[in-house]
């Protein structure tokens, strides 16, 4: 489904991504763990589209097409999901009125007819439930206002409405207390499925108690210096990432 | 006559000599005292002239655009059936006075029973009543201000609006003016005159429209004068015509315990202006919500005053500004405070979004306060779309384009939504929409 070969990225004139090679196939499920500017949230952003890094070398394929070609919104429609680190709080705009719009223009692209109100409140409140979210969380303006919990739990929300076929959650377990972490996975769970694939980007091991990952790589320096199962995660929580990487430069 | 500044002269003339012309049939409209004062003004006009660009009050609107046409001609009757066109495409639950180039058009129009006074002025003149010889031409001074004195020198029709002591007017009063472009560059000069009695509530929307996208200047006044108690929502939606020029004053008095809210809307004009004037009394309160939205060569200009002349009367004020193109935009918001007006509490915001690096906006807040235990604040900023919530919305799918229009719809909403009426608040909503819409179209078309 997903296959980067040879990544290189930058932000303005620092070189972020030093050659990244990575395969995932649909029904898999994997992790992305690394230190603080490693590059795994650039890596999230250039999957999503973010004009802000430039890729200077190396290919992205998703499901055949050149991804690094596709506009943010053209990657949306053809089902790739970015949960963000930081989701973006949008006054103004109603919830329930932004992800209509998103959902409607996704399933367009999918020659599926839209969804009309009652249609879609139905499936937005069982995805509510899922979430275990406030409703009146949807007729508030777009995570203006929301906790830390709330914003990460809106966006895994939102996935589970628009149904992509790739999701990558950057550090969505970061700032979460247990009971929402639980509840973050829970959906996440609920949404693995042999069509789609899962990218989670993480600092920590702790998620990955929750989501049981098929495929877990180290990044460092813009690189993956070591991939494996599950294992690894555990190995990476003994060892700490500096343990990893000297024994990578061995 | 005193020719100050020859060129300035030149373009007096022909409304100087229109005055002259039409005389006659102006001091068959009313009674001899609004004549008299029609006179008075007309001779003010001649010595104050248009406003030049040495007028502090005027630096940044170039009027050389207005003032190198004379917008002197005869004023033709306005076509009613385009005109009807328009006035049905308005909400419909309103009191509605029409006026097609100026002048009263009855069979547009739908007035009230005898609770109260809502007709043109015109015949309200005619018939003569004590309070038109009370208020008109009280606040809106023609002795200071050129466009002032134009307007009152040609004070034809308009509406007049009387709430006696008491009555709560449950539906809207819509005052509509409709104007076209006539076979010589011509102008109207719209009166309205709102009286709201103590311990009464009403609400008013005025509408400046345009047809077919005509050349005519419109030079508006509307007094308002709020009783004790009174509550007044006002509503000005200014949607002249692309090339049109637009210079509008509105002036209010509130005595004590008055409430006053206005929401002015501009989308149009080649160049507008709105003034907005309040004096306040003990008491009372004003607010003041504003949004203008711009584009290809607009410019629109914004000036108000709050005068807090005595203690413990507040004001909010939040202007919002859209700009795109090549279009600017002014605003000025003046609070003064006067020396006995303590514990005053005034508050004024305006915050402008720039769509396009080619436009130009010039923000000037100006606090004059003599008293010392007040509470005043202002802040002005201007910025563009956020990028990051433009990619978040393109990241689920939705385009840039489509993200854009949803981000300065919601800019907009925040002074939309603070309209109470809610057919009012749909209507704009969906003129900001389709004005966005033709936007994108212009764009796509460069």
């Amino acid at each position: 489904m997903l296959e980067i070969r040879n990544l290189h990225a930058r932000v303005s004139e620092k070189e972020i991504l030093q050659g990244i090679d990575l395969t995932v196939n649909t029904g898999e499920v994997h992790a992305i763990m690394g230190p603080n500017g490693s590059g795994k949230s650039t890596l999230a952003q250039v999957l999503a589209g973010r004009d802000l890094y430039q890729v200077t070398e190396g290919e992205i394929l998703y499901e055949g097409k050149n991804l690094i070609e596709m506009s943010p919104e053209d990657r949306a429609r053809e089902g790739v999901f970015m949960a963000f680190q930081y989701p973006v709080e949008i006054p103004g705009v109603s919830n329930l009125y932004f992800l209509k719009a998103a959902l409607n223009t996704i399933r367009k692209n999918r020659g599926l007819p839209e969804l009309d109100a009652m249609d879609f409140l139905s499936l937005v409140k069982d995805r509510m439930k899922l979430m275990e979210m406030d409703p009146s969380l949807m007729n508030r303006p777009v995570n203006a206002g929301f906790s830390g919990g709330e914003k990460k739990r809106n966006e895994i929300f939102q996935m589970a409405v628009l149904e992509p076929r790739l999701a990558i959650l950057d550090e969505t377990d970061s700032g979460l207390d247990i009971d929402a972490l639980k509840i973050v996975a829970k959906g996440v769970n609920a949404l693995r499925s042999p069509e789609r694939a899962i990218i989670l980007v993480t600092h920590y091991q702790r998620l990955l108690n929750y989501i049981t990952p098929d495929y877990v790589h180290v990044l460092s320096d813009g690189r993956i210096v070591k991939s494996g199962d599950k294992e690894l995660a555990l190995e990476l929580e003994e060892k700490g990432y500096t343990g990893l990487e000297l024994e990578a430069a061995i | 006559m005193m020719p100050v500044d020859q060129t300035i002269d030149q373009q007096q003339v022909p409304y100087i000599s229109a005055f002259e012309h039409s005389e006659t049939d102006l001091a068959r409209i009313g009674h001899p005292w609004i004549h008299q004062i029609r006179r008075d003004a007309i001779e003010r006009f001649s010595e104050l002239g248009f406003p030049s660009a040495h007028d502090e009050d005027w630096k940044f609107t170039n009027l050389d655009p207005l003032l190198k046409i004379s917008f002197a001609g005869r004023v033709e009757r306005g076509d009613t059936v385009r005109a009807s066109e328009i006035v049905r495409r308005l909400p419909g639950d309103h009191y509605r006075l029409v006026f097609v180039n100026g002048r009263y058009s009855p069979s547009l129009s739908n007035e009230p029973g005898q609770d109260l006074t809502i007709r043109n002025l015109r015949d309200a003149l005619s018939d003569g009543t004590p309070l038109l010889e009370q208020h008109l031409a009280r606040l809106a001074d023609y002795k200071k201000h050129g466009f002032i004195a134009l307007n009152t020198a040609f004070l034809e029709d308009g509406a007049f609006v009387y709430v006696p002591r008491g009555v709560i007017v449950e539906r809207p009063i819509h005052l509509v003016h409709v104007s076209a472009a006539g076979l010589r560059p011509q102008a109207s000069h719209p009166r309205n005159l709102i009286v709201v009695d103590a311990h009464s509530q009403a609400s008013v929307i005025e509408s400046y429209i345009g047809v077919d996208n005509g050349l005519y200047f419109t030079n508006a006044i509307t007094e308002i004068i709020g009783g004790e108690d009174t509550i007044i929502h006002h509503h000005k939606l200014q949607r002249e015509s692309d090339q049109a020029f637009h210079i509008a004053t509105l002036q209010v008095e509130q005595n004590r315990g008055c409430t006053f809210t206005s929401h002015s809307i501009a989308f149009g004009g080649a160049l507008a202006r709105t003034e907005v004037n309040s004096v306040l009394a003990e008491g009372s309160e004003c607010t003041l919500n504003g949004l203008y939205v711009v584009s290809g060569r607009q410019h629109v200009d914004t000036r108000t005053s709050i005068d807090h002349a005595k203690p413990h009367a507040a004001s909010h004020e939040l202007y919002k500004g859209i700009l795109d193109g090549r279009s600017s935009a002014v605003f000025n918001g003046k609070i003064i405070v006067r020396k006995d007006a303590q514990k005053t509490d005034a508050k004024q915001t305006n915050k402008n979004l720039v769509l396009s690096e080619d436009s130009t906006i010039n923000t000037k807040p100006q606090l004059q306060i003599y008293a010392d235990d007040v509470r005043c604040t202002h802040g002005a900023t201007v910025g563009q779309l956020d990028e990051d919530a433009i990619f978040y919305l393109r990241s689920r799918g939705i385009s840039r384009e489509t993200a854009r229009d949803i981000l300065t719809t919601a800019f907009a909403r925040d002074i939309i939504d603070r309209i109470k009426l809610e057919s009012l608040r749909n209507y704009i909503e969906q003129i900001l929409t389709s004005r966005l819409a033709r936007e994108r179209k212009a764009e796509k078309a460069v």
